[in-house]
């Protein structure tokens, strides 16, 4: 009796290989960052680059493979509430570096 | 006109609950809270951004944290949440105990998480490097200590919605909260994601 609407929404029309090859992806994604940290053959800002790059494509797995986000008409309000908390999120990360970094340089 | 407007409420009110979108709308109603939530974790992330150097004489990260027991921690939530999509595809085809027995396994990997996290914060804490002793160790334990509170949350709501399956069966509201659920821990993981990098690699490094 309870099947059938189900299909209809966007966070859960997964299947077993778009959460394996999830958990590949994650599994090596991980596994990048902790390797450049351990080993530190690279140099300091070539290490933070791994880091960062490594971790944004690991969430963008994440919301494609585990959360099912994609340009499809059923997740599209979804990712449109993303966007817009994302613009969110620069402000008030962005903003509260540099206020805070421009205060800390002039008090000097 | 009383009798009138009370019927003509209770037709509206039936035909909410059996409206054919309840499901979705729910689930996107959820996804709305996840965003709010995820400035909730901005804001966090922009504290430690401005007082994560300052140590105050205290220890630094690169003298606090533990990577391999760190990749412990992160491989724990990121099979917990790996399994819940298990658990997902085995409620589309109805098999119940697949569902119990999956909810099961997250549960543990999710407790495991927490376990260890408790037990780090629980040694830095007796060495002297609680959050009272630098502005880095503030900002460390509100960012991290909300993240371990909010899977602590998921895991009491987890207890409760393996106990509905079991007593009830998986009816269309039991599957519309394992799927908010799932929702939820998959977006835990991916929080986690930035606290292992930002905070605990970068501080390595």
């Amino acid at each position: 009796m309870s099947q059938a609407f189900i299909d209809s929404t966007g966070a859960s029309k997964g299947n077993l290989k778009s959460y394996l090859t999830g958990f590949v992806l994650s599994l090596i994604l991980t596994a990048i960052p902790f390797a450049l940290v351990m080993s530190g053959t690279l140099s300091h800002s070539a290490t933070l680059a791994g880091i960062f790059s490594a971790g944004i494509v690991q969430i963008l797995a994440h919301l494609h493979y585990f959360l099912h986000l994609d340009t499809s008409s059923a997740a599209r309000w979804n990712v449109l509430a993303l966007m817009f908390t994302l613009v969110i999120m620069a402000l008030f990360v962005g903003g509260t570096i540099w206020i805070m970094y421009n205060l800390y340089y002039r008090m000097m | 006109m009383m009798t009138t407007n009370a019927s003509t409420i209770g037709i509206a009110y039936s035909e909410e609950v059996e409206h054919p979108d309840t499901v979705a709308i729910q689930t996107f109603g959820f996804w709305i809270y996840l965003m709010s939530d995820l400035i909730l974790f901005a804001t966090l992330f922009a504290t430690f951004a401005v007082l994560g150097g300052n140590y105050a004489g205290g220890p630094t990260g690169k003298e606090l944290f533990d990577l391999p027991y760190l990749l412990g921690e992160t491989l724990f939530l990121l099979f917990s949440s790996v399994a819940y999509g298990l658990v997902m595809l085995a409620m589309h085809d109805g098999k119940k105990n697949c569902v119990l027995i999956g909810l099961a396994v997250v549960f543990l990997l999710g407790f495991g998480f927490v376990s260890m996290e408790i037990n780090e914060f629980h040694g830095m804490i007796a060495a002297g490097h609680g959050p009272d002793r630098s502005a880095f160790l503030s900002s460390f334990f509100t960012l991290v200590g909300t993240h371990g509170i909010h899977v602590t949350f998921g895991l009491i709501w987890m207890a409760v919605v393996i106990w509905q399956v079991a007593v009830k069966g998986l009816t269309t509201p039991v599957q519309s909260r394992l799927m908010r659920l799932s929702m939820f821990w998959h977006f835990l993981d991916i929080i986690w994601i930035g606290i292992f990098s930002i905070v605990y690699l970068t501080g390595v490094v």
